[in-house]
């Protein structure tokens, strides 16, 4: 009953204690987390922002210097000088020192023809008017393809400038190698995988990407799907792994540079990071479970030893309780008792007076009146023991101080009880501390005491055995021992003895009041009687009296 | 020696009566009276060896307070206590006020002549030892005989 109140007690204070303090752990943990993965993801995403923008930064600064390039060399040069290809030669090796990448260079007239051409490719002659970028050339001045084979089989963009020389324009060509072109775009390859690469606005590779296809296919990727100038959009593939895309425009929006990253790979420190978050977390859930477990073990225990020591408490302030309210009830008694027998002792007396007296000594009946007489005193005597053994502690309550050796006082009592003992063949033996001090008390009722424990000793073996009367001194007290080998109290009659009245000898052997009164004189005089018993072997009383020492006369 | 004058005081009427009765057969010259009241009012009136006092007395003085009045009246009378009730602290507080002692009762009457012979000794040796003072004094101031007030 009281073990199941305290297991509920633990538990609940249990609950409480890791509701509260794991809780507040989590929480905290939990956004630590999200805060911190958002934080990251931002940062990733404009990481990736920034180098798509400045890559094709970059790749648009290429192409403008290229066109550029070649726009000067067609301004600066005639037709008719132009045209020669002794002429051309020395210009092609100029650009391509001051810039590099072009492949081929050729001069195109106005009816599409190829008039001059410097490179490796066999293609004098070719006539250009019927494909489509010639009209718009000649129409617009600049011109960049898109990245195509052509006859030559090998992927590659043209950029074509127009020169308007009195009334009559020509073309001057060049071609871009896509791979040395590629180069550029791939710089911005990073990590296992990342990837970088150019498509057209039909989803079209431009250049060669790491992963995701060849030159000149069709990308999964939908160019419309970027919106204005620089674009970031997050892809989930089949096997569920997100991947980040970063588009921007380039080219006048001809082309889009994509730079792609998996999420994963870049999150990967951020997961470490994570993982040691949750072991702290973890650990500090642990240290909090094994922390309240036992302190609530531990206090809970406490509660548990202190109930025990309170309940001992107050079932001892009960039994001192009902002795006291005995003794004073017991002192009432004995005087509405004690009046009637003293009247009743007097008026024997008086009956035993006239028979003394008068002729009535030589009547039938004198001696059975006379025995009569004697069988009510000696009844009104057994009463008055009674009454008085009540109240033995009460008549001298206050104890008269004296200087009392205690071996002695035990030495005269032993001398009153030894032929009683010896009859029974008891042997009483002592073992006195020799050293003890000689204390201020009362000496007739310590040898009361002693005599009702030592008789209660001699009582309980009954016949033949040992009784051991010990003396020691510890610190401020004396104790006395009274070891005997008797039957020993049983358990149901261990809390009983020191009750007034309790006993188990016959009618009119015993009163029952012989520890009772012991117990109230060594009480008072501050001292305790207890006792410790083992049935079947013997009984141990011990009381301790503490050392008051007597003034100095 | 003198004749023994013993002055019982206890509301139990049974009790006081068969008492003095009994110590009267004994010729002990023994009068009883049943309250402190009545026992001042006697003691006035009649000189005591002995007072046999009950403390507890119901209704009217307590027998400390008659003890206190006693010893005023006649300070060479010695009381004997007797209580049903061992009123601890009556029966020191008794002593301390000049008790010669306090017995418990029912009492056996052979008992109380042993403490009452005791109590007579005792005032007996205070008489001895008052006329042997009045006795050197009268040697040194003889002239004081005429002035001496009744013993
Ligand atoms: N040493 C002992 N061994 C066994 N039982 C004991 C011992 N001392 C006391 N008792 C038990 O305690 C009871 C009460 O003892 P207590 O001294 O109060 O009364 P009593 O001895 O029966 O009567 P009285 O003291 O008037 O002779 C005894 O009757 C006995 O049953
Ligand atoms: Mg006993
Ligand atoms: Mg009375």
């Amino acid at each position: 009953m009281r073990n199941e109140l305290y297991a509920g007690l633990r538990r609940k204070i249990t609950a409480i204690t890791l509701v509260v303090s794991i809780t507040p752990l989590l929480a905290l943990g939990a956004t630590i987390y999200f805060q911190f993965s958002g934080m990251y993801r931002d940062k990733i995403k404009e990481q990736i922002y920034y180098r798509a923008k400045t890559q094709a930064d970059g790749v648009d600064l290429f192409l403008k210097e290229r066109t550029a390039i070649l726009g000067a060399m067609a301004d600066t040069n005639q037709f008719n000088f132009i045209v020669e290809e002794k002429n051309l030669l020395p210009i092609f090796s100029i650009v391509n020192q001051r810039a590099g990448a072009f492949v081929d260079l050729g001069v195109i007239d106005n009816a599409g023809r190829q008039s001059a051409y410097v490179g490796p490719y066999d293609l004098a002659g070719l006539n250009y008017y019927q494909q489509p970028w010639f009209g718009e050339v000649m129409t617009k001045g600049i011109y960049i393809s898109d990245v195509y084979t052509g006859f030559r089989q090998i992927p590659h963009f043209i950029i074509a400038v127009r020169r308007q020389e009195n009334q009559l324009g020509w073309i001057l060509r060049a071609t871009i190698d896509s791979d040395v072109f590629g180069a550029i775009v791939k710089a911005a390859q990073v990590g296992r995988t990342g990837d970088a690469y150019i498509i057209n606005s039909e989803g079209i590779f431009q250049t060669r990407p790491r992963f995701e296809g060849k030159i000149l296919e069709r990308s999964h990727l939908d160019p419309s799907q970027f919106g204005g100038r620089t674009t970031i959009l997050e892809r989930m593939d089949k096997r569920g792994k997100s991947t980040l895309y970063a588009g921007s425009w380039l080219n006048n929006d001809k082309w889009l540079l994509v730079i792609s990253q998996e999420v994963e790979e870049e999150m990967a420190s951020f997961y470490a990071t994570r993982s040691i978050e949750i072991a702290i977390i973890m650990a500090g859930v642990l240290a909090i479970v094994m922390v309240t477990l036992f302190t609530t073990r531990t206090t809970v225990n406490r509660l548990r030893e202190t109930d025990g020591r309170l309940d001992e408490l107050n079932a001892q302030l009960v039994h001192s309780d009902k002795l006291a309210a005995l003794g004073k009830m017991a002192a009432g008694v004995a005087h509405e008792i004690n009046n009637p027998l003293a009247v009743i002792l007097q008026k024997t007396g008086w009956m035993e007076d006239l028979l003394e007296d008068e002729d009535l000594s030589k009547s039938n009946s004198y001696a059975e009146l006379k025995a009569s007489i004697a069988k009510i005193e000696e009844h009104v005597e057994r009463a008055r023991k009674v009454v008085h053994g009540m109240l033995g502690y009460v008549r001298k309550m206050e104890p008269r101080l004296e200087d009392v050796d205690i071996n002695d006082t035990i030495m005269q009592t032993l001398s009153l009880l030894s032929n009683y003992a010896r009859i029974n063949n008891i042997e009483i033996k002592t073992d006195f501390a020799v050293d003890l001090p000689v204390i201020a008390s009362d000496q007739s009722q310590l040898q009361q005491v002693f005599l009702n424990i030592i008789n209660n000793a001699i009582d309980a073996i009954r016949k033949d055995g040992l009784i051991w009367v010990r003396t020691k001194r510890d610190d401020s007290w004396l104790s006395v021992n009274i070891e005997d080998t008797g039957p020993g109290i049983p358990p149901d009659k261990q809390k009983r003895v020191f009750d007034p009245f309790f006993t188990t000898k016959e009618p009119g052997k015993g009163t029952g009041l012989g520890l009772w009164i012991s117990h109230s004189i060594i009480e008072k005089m501050g001292g305790s009687i207890s006792f410790e018993t083992d049935v079947g072997k013997g009984s141990t009383f011990t009381i301790r009296i503490p050392i008051v020492v007597p003034e100095k006369k | 020696m003198d004749l023994f004058r013993v002055l019982v005081v206890d509301d139990e009427k049974d009790f006081l009566e068969t008492l003095v009765k009994r110590l009267n057969k004994r010729n002990i010259e023994t009068a009883g009276v049943a309250s402190g009241e009545q026992a001042l009012e006697m003691m006035k009136q009649k000189l005591f060896d002995v007072v046999i006092l009950d403390i507890k007395m119901p209704g009217g003085m307590d027998g400390i307070e008659a003890l206190r009045e006693m010893k005023k009246i006649q300070p060479l009378a010695e009381i004997l206590l007797l209580t049903g009730h061992a009123a601890v602290e009556t029966s020191i507080e008794g002593m301390k006020l000049g008790a010669f002692d306090y017995l418990l009762k029912p009492i056996k009457l052979e008992e109380l002549l042993v403490k009452l012979a005791q109590a007579f000794e005792k005032k007996d040796s205070h008489d001895q030892k008052i006329r042997s003072a009045r006795i050197k004094e009268l040697i040194r101031f003889p002239g004081r005989v005429f002035d001496q007030e009744k013993p």
